[in-house]
């Protein structure tokens, strides 16, 4: 249980696959135009995580070294697939605003880093720790990246108005430009922390 | 008229680094020197059009005919996976000193989600077989232009005074973000 513990917080803070470990950018910049989004988009990582690193801890005793790579790929395809269909059924205004994104979570890189580094090594528990927590990281730094987009280019959190008639937001946040700013500002400011309590 | 309008839009206005978001990792990754990201742009130009036409066909012939569209993701990445590991093998029968410059890059690309992404968007886009190809070879065209711009810059950042909290990953996404507001004023081009 210590263990199960150990493996699951990493991800959230120390390890965290975006702000630590700077895997994942695509949908990180693509996706965090509104904080809803991003929590949409880390949630349905989170969940194709968990569910690959389960089934790749199960089967890693059996999959021939040579050919691992493809396996698990397809296993990724297969989950993301079903998620896909999930959110196409469930959730179909956020299924659109997503769209492309939602195949492309196939190509995530912490999906095939965490089934490479962590599954194919470890038991089904721990690994289904590590996909949690890191899914779960992965889900609050996409949120906080758009909940400060979406702060500041549209003057709303979750969609509810936060400031006056006069606020004028600032366009360029939810566009591309501002996702690149806002993720290389939140890194500089966390190296500087970082740096602080190590001086 | 329809080829070009696709072809200029790909390059500039809806340019895959810049505006779409798609492709980011190699865009960070492999952009440290002008000659490598050349390398880099060369080879995903290449993958990029080939697997705009081979999955524009399986998605055409297989796919649709036998009512698999649901497994389009799965298809789409193996084909992928598959094809380049075809090209890597072709250039290094063909042309030892082509894959001596490609060769590190070619299998990061299966995972390059410019790839992916474009394959998918060609058939979102409900492009035919020419129209797929050109919107491929464009992407790729744009990708190669920004990473290799990028690291133009890069190499000057190398040797500028960045305060040490921006070193490294930060000033790069700083810089994409400027570059990315230059391609912004493409955006009423077409």
């Amino acid at each position: 249980m210590v263990n199960f513990i150990k493996e699951f917080s990493k991800g959230l803070i120390k390890e965290n696959p975006t702000f630590g470990l700077l895997l994942g950018m695509c949908p990180t910049l693509a996706v965090t135009t509104a904080a809803v989004n991003g929590l949409g988009m880390g949630l349905a990582t989170a969940a194709v995580l968990t569910a690959s690193n389960l089934l790749i801890s199960i089967i890693r005793n059996v999959v021939p070294n040579k050919i691992r790579i493809p396996i698990y790929v397809v296993v990724i395809a297969t989950f993301v697939t079903i998620v896909d269909m999930v959110m196409e059924a469930f959730v179909p205004d956020l299924h659109q605003v997503l769209g492309l994104f939602i195949p492309l979570i196939v190509v995530n890189c912490i999906i095939l880093q965490r089934a490479e580094a962590f599954a194919s090594q470890n038991g089904i528990l721990d690994s289904i720790a590590d996909g949690l927590g890191m899914g779960l990281g992965f889900t609050g730094a996409l949120t906080l990246l758009g909940g400060i987009r979406e702060i500041l280019g549209a003057g709303s959190l979750f969609g509810i108005k936060l400031f006056g008639e006069g606020f004028q937001p600032m366009l360029i946040m939810i566009l591309t430009p501002g996702g690149l700013m806002t993720l290389g500002l939140l890194i500089a400011l966390l190296n500087y922390l970082r740096m602080r309590r190590t001086a | 008229m329809n080829l070009l309008i696709i072809f200029i839009g790909a390059i500039l206005i809806n340019n895959f680094v810049l505006s779409r978001t798609i492709g980011i990792c190699p865009f960070l990754g492999v952009s440290k020197q002008v000659e490598t990201a050349t390398g880099m742009g060369l080879a995903v130009t290449f993958v990029m059009t080939v697997a705009s036409a081979v999955t524009w066909v399986v998605q055409t012939y297989v796919l649709e005919r036998f009512g698999l569209v649901y497994l389009q993701t799965v298809a789409f990445i193996l084909v992928i996976a598959a094809l380049v590991q075809f090209v890597e093998m072709v250039i290094l029968k063909s042309s030892p000193t082509l894959y001596q410059a490609l060769g590190v890059y070619l299998p990061l690309i299966t995972t390059n989600c410019a790839v992916l992404g474009v394959t998918i968007l060609n058939i979102d886009s409900k492009y035919n077989l020419l129209e797929s190809m050109v919107h491929g070879f464009a992407a790729a065209l744009g990708f190669t232009l920004a990473i290799v711009i990028f690291a133009g810059i890069r190499e000057r950042l190398a040797l500028a005074d960045i305060p040490k909290p921006f070193e490294g990953f930060p000033i790069a996404l700083i810089t994409a973000s400027l570059l990315s507001i230059a391609f912004l004023g493409f955006q009423g081009l077409l």
